[in-house]
């Protein structure tokens, strides 16, 4: 029936426990942020508003989560049906990812009860980004919880509804290639109304939505590569790379494209000195490009493509380059004026941690009880 | 090929996103009966009246830090105050009003821009700008403490109270928020009331823009006469010799404008002001924003072009797969 | 020479006070010059010395003659016994016994006699207008007689703020074209003790200074002397803290004006007015004796151009040399956070735990294909 099967192994294991440890520390820092208030926990202050929570968990932590989209684009939209197998650990991913974009937007919301605001009409602005971002999360983590809402029904052997929800999935699909399409490129548009607080190698402007989609897709396509090896090494299962140098060709194009616009941008707006100055913002831009660049000339040669080592290391390096570029758009050389300092305080750091632990966690379950990966060795 | 027309359909929803075409939105225009404030940095004597009475308006308790119990240590804006004035001081900082071995004062405050970034940004229309006075003010009911505000505002200036469990974002509403609301109760801003030397003056944008021109214009060390508390008070005036101002308008132009103007006998840069272009980033914000999403009919065209796509994909997939 | 060495028997019988008392007063006028206790002996020396009393020729000009009656009333301990035995006071038209054309007489004399010697005191301001005949006295103007005066003086101290800088004669409109001292004897230093009325203290230690080093104490540009008017009052004030807190007094009788709040802004003159009154109050009597201390602005008596120039209730100018130090800098922040090691190390713990699960991967990877090979 399905190529899919659960691991059935054990799910409590030493690894599990640790990550287990983890989240227990972020729940006690929860707890003070709660009671407390945001203060007791976070570095944050009048000039670094957005920390780390919303930098790594909402930021960071969707584009790594863009792997369901990445592949739905290559699967649905490019027609390539033999990506299929990767998709549902790539969902998976995706929907855990961006439910803890959702979880960190809730913890560092820092009027959380209200929340709801954001869903009425009448408190709506609709010149907001950020409006644009938090409806579209909100409805692209329901869109991921119908796409994978198939896995579930199987391993409770519910056809019917399966049935049924098969006949629509394909709008759901759409939707969820559009949905974050809209938001990962407004994720970018947010840095346009920061203006000069914004780097100026880094403040683009009118080209900051685009950037900030090109990066989500290398990330996405990164992150497929990084979780197969992954998988296929931790649960020792066959590898994929013949799957996943096909990919190689495409990140190598998106790559380029990137590129372009980003160091095109750069010489147009006569930015070029900015590279050289030996700052803080010129060191930043050049590691990030280094990242960029690497994966795409390794990738170049179809003998490195089929190397699963290399293909790992040229996702790990493009996960870091995408990573670094929002990292550092939003925080590291994000200057609000003169006198104004932050670095995550350790509570804030282990609460994201925690989170990411927890990730690792309900991830590690689901696809040892839920068929999630696929059966057979490919072809 | 359907792919094709997927990519073409991209590409020009990029070409219009690039060119900003029709729908670029410009600065705002200033409110009809915008009201601010001007700032004359050579007039202020650094005395803190107006810290002092902003606390008394807006009930905030002084920030007391390490051993100096007297008075209100605060540094910077914060949750517990909305304005404050700070020292620009280089080397042996001997003149008041000299860039080397000077010093000047700056207030630190709201500057209720003409198109404030706060407000473009925030998510659920929070902050809001009146429509006849220009105040920007802040509603705790609608405020769901994302803080987007703080990083669109170019001068720092909504502060979230993070030692507060419940905490909201402070910042000035010019002593016309709910509750209190003295320019409505046609009284003026309390700093500027308190103020005793004049260098924070309140009344209309357009009047105190005027004065600030008059003040440009004026050759330095010649006797020239000064209102206090409110420039449209003409028996409030006092005298004093001309100082070297800086020919520039702080908040004539900067990223729009705004409400609350500051002019200086030292550069605005040493002040601790921003890099400003005339241009508001929140125009340049929404400009983007509505060519993307204008009528939701970009989105609204690349969705029926997915869903065709896909789910002609799906049942070619059909064949070979369960 | 020892403290004990000295003989102050004669002193105490000369001024009828108490040795105690007296080395009391000379240290404590020594220590209002800044001088260390070796001046404080050194001055009680000079002073008990019979031998060393400088000859005095005091002249009235326009006036009130508030600066004598200010020192007269000194309350230290038989003060005007001290003054009047310390100095020789050959000529004061306000407290000679004599009168008419006997004193006139003696002060030609001792002019005479004391040649570059005596010390000429000047009160009150010279009309100098119509060659100075709206101040005569015995017949003679008194723009003369202070240059008659000045011609062969030792050293020439103006005492008040009329013979300093014209005081209230020469606010406008001046009809008599009154100056001060320095003004009329240009060329010549003249040490000014300004105020209105000045402060004894100020003349009485300039006066020590005087006598016990033969010369006078160090002054400003505008002669006066540094010790009494090197700071600005608003330096000083006890009501500062208030200043700097932003508490302001608007009006007499109100809330901050009971509670001892600033002045500033009901025209304090203190942020532009040099002198010693907030650590020395008025005439040394202690108990908050002076303007501001019992609740009135200063009206800048001793400064030249404020006293008697701006009214009452204008504000001031405030002459901050520097800007206090509980100012925030610019760049100062609110709790704004650097990089603690333990986070520091946490970063670096997750980052390499990433770069590190990677290379286990790789390695593995490469092992599988070894084996898949």
């Amino acid at each position: 029936m399905s190529e899919h099967r659960a691991l059935n192994r054990r799910v409590v294991t030493l690894p599990f426990m640790l990550l287990g440890v983890l989240f227990l520390i972020a729940l006690y820092y929860l707890g003070v942020r709660f009671v407390n208030g945001m203060g007791f926990v976070t570095n944050l202050n009048g000039g670094y508003a957005w920390g780390l929570w919303v930098v790594y968990d909402i930021v960071i932590g969707t584009a790594l989560a863009c792997g369901g989209y990445a592949l739905a684009v290559v699967v649905y939209v490019a027609n390539k049906g033999k990506y299929h197998p990767l998709m549902r650990p790539a969902l998976l991913a995706s929907l855990l990812g961006y439910g803890l974009g959702g979880l960190g937007a809730f913890i560092d919301m820092g009027r959380y009860w209200q929340f709801y605001n954001i869903l009425l009409p009448w408190h709506m602005n609709f010149n907001a980004v950020m409006l644009e971002v938090g409806l579209c999360v909100a409805a692209y983590i329901l869109v991921l919880l119908i796409e994978f809402a198939p896995v579930a029904l199987e391993k409770f052997g519910n056809t019917n509804l399966r049935q049924k929800l098969n006949k629509v999935l394909f709008f759901f699909i759409a939707l969820g290639v559009l949905l974050p399409t809209m938001h990962q490129s407004s994720l970018g548009s947010m840095l346009i109304a920061m203006g000069h607080k914004v780097h100026p190698l880094w403040q683009t402007l009118y080209l900051q939505p685009l950037l900030a989609v090109l990066t989500a897709f290398t990330m996405g396509f990164a992150v497929v590569v990084f979780e197969a090896s992954l998988s296929s090494v931790g649960f020792g299962r066959p590898s994929e790379t013949p799957l996943l140098s096909g990919l190689g060709k495409a990140i190598v194009g998106l790559i380029a494209v990137y590129l372009l616009f980003r160091f095109g941008e750069v010489v147009v707006q006569g930015k070029l000195g900015l590279l050289f100055a030996g700052d803080l913002g010129s060191l930043m831009f050049l590691l990030e490009s280094a990242l960029f660049i690497y994966p795409m000339v390794v990738l170049m040669s179809p003998g490195a493509r089929s190397n699963s080592r290399l293909l790992l290391w040229s996702a790990v390096s493009m996960l870091f380059a995408g990573s670094l570029y929002r990292l550092n758009a939003f925080l590291l050389t994000y200057n609000p004026g003169p006198g104004y300092s932050y670095f995550p305080s350790v509570p804030e750091i282990m609460v994201t941690l925690g989170l990411v632990a927890l990730e690792v966690m309900v991830f590690l379950y689901v696809v040892k009880r839920f068929p999630v990966l696929h059966g057979e060795k490919r072809a | 090929m359907k792919r094709r027309d997927f990519l073409k359909a991209s590409i020009s929803g990029a070409a219009t996103l690039c060119s900003g075409g029709a729908l670029a939105r410009p600065n705002l225009e200033p409110a009809p009966n915008a009201v601010g404030m001007l700032y004359d940095s050579t007039l202020c004597v650094g005395c803190k009246a107006c810290v002092s009475k902003c606390k008394e308006v807006n009930g905030m308790p002084a920030v007391i830090e390490g051993d100096w119990y007297s008075w209100d240590s605060a540094r910077d804006l914060s949750s517990d105050t909305l304005n404050v004035i700070k020292v620009y001081r280089e080397g042996e900082a001997e003149v008041k009003d000299r860039v080397e071995n000077g010093f000047a004062f700056e207030k630190r405050s709201c500057m209720h821009c003409v198109d404030p970034g706060c407000i473009s940004v925030c998510p659920v229309t929070a902050l809001r700008k009146d429509a006849i006075n220009g105040i920007v003010t802040y509603h705790a009911d609608a405020c769901i403490g994302c803080r987007t505000c703080m990083t669109g505002c170019p001068y720092n200036v909504p502060q979230f109270d993070y030692d507060n469990p419940f905490g909201e974002i402070h910042k000035c509403q010019m002593c016309n928020q709910a509750g209190v609301e003295r320019i409505n109760k046609g009284q003026i801003t309390g700093c500027a009331e308190a103020c005793p030397t004049g260098a924070t003056l309140f009344g209309t944008r357009e009047a105190l823009l005027q004065e600030a021109r008059r003040r440009m214009s004026l050759k330095p060390g010649e006797i020239y006469s000064y209102p206090r508390g409110d420039v449209s008070k003409p028996h409030s005036l006092y005298e004093k010799p001309a100082p070297e101002y800086q020919q520039h308008i702080w908040g004539e132009k900067e990223a729009g404008g705004t409400n609350v103007l500051h002019i200086s006998a030292i550069p605005f840069d040493k002040l601790g002001m921003p890099p400003l272009r005339e241009r508001s980033y929140a125009s340049i914000s929404e400009t983007v924003q509505h060519t993307i999403y204008n009528y939701m009919a970009l989105p609204a065209v690349v969705l029926g072009g997915l869903t065709y796509v896909v789910r002609r994909n799906i049942n070619d997939d059909e064949g070979d797969k369960s | 020479m020892a403290e004990n060495d000295f003989d102050f028997s004669g002193l105490e019988k000369r001024l009828g006070v108490s040795r105690r008392t007296f080395l009391k007063f000379c240290t404590g006028v020594a220590a209002s010059l800044g001088l260390s206790s070796n001046a404080a002996m050194a001055m009680a020396k000079a002073v008990a010395d019979p031998k060393r009393r400088p000859p005095v020729i005091w002249l009235h000009g326009q006036e009130c003659t508030g600066p004598t009656e200010a020192l007269l009333r000194c309350e230290q301990p038989t003060l005007e016994h001290l003054l009047l035995d310390l100095i020789s006071l050959d000529y004061h038209q306000t407290l000679d016994t004599g009168a008419g054309h006997q004193v006139e007489e003696i002060k030609k004399r001792s002019m005479q006699e004391n040649k570059g010697k005596y010390l000429l005191v000047i009160e009150g301001a010279i009309p100098v207008k119509d060659n100075g005949i709206y101040c005569k006295i015995a017949g003679e103007t008194m723009l003369h007689l202070t240059h008659e005066a000045a011609e062969h003086a030792a050293a020439i101290v103006a005492y008040g703020s009329c013979a300093s800088w014209g005081g209230v004669q020469a606010a406008a409109p001046n009809p008599t074209g009154a100056k001060g001292a320095p003004q009329v004897l240009e060329g010549k230093t003249v040490v000014t003790i300004p105020g209105c009325p000045p402060n004894p203290a100020n003349f009485i230690g300039t006066v020590l200074y005087f006598v016990t080093y033969g010369k006078l104490p160090p002054i400003d540009e505008l002669g006066r002397p540094k010790w009494a008017y090197g700071r600005l009052i608003h330096e000083n004030c006890y009501r500062r803290p208030h200043f700097d807190a932003g508490r302001f007094a608007t009006e007499f009788g109100d809330k901050g004006h009971r509670e001892g709040w600033c002045l500033y802004k009901m025209g304090c003159k203190g942020p532009e007015t040099y002198n010693n009154c907030p650590s020395l109050e008025f005439n040394n009597l202690g108990g908050g004796v002076w303007p501001v201390g019992v609740g009135h602005p200063c009206f800048g008596c001793s400064e030249g151009g404020v006293g008697f120039n701006k009214p009452m209730f204008a504000l001031a100018d405030v002459k901050t040399h520097t800007p206090p130090n509980m100012f925030p800098p610019i760049e100062d922040r609110q709790q704004s956070s650097g990089v603690t090691a333990g986070a520091a190390a946490l970063v670096g713990v997750a980052v390499g735990a990433a770069l590190g699960a990677s290379a286990m991967v790789t390695k593995k990877l490469g092992e599988q294909e070894k084996q898949q090979d």
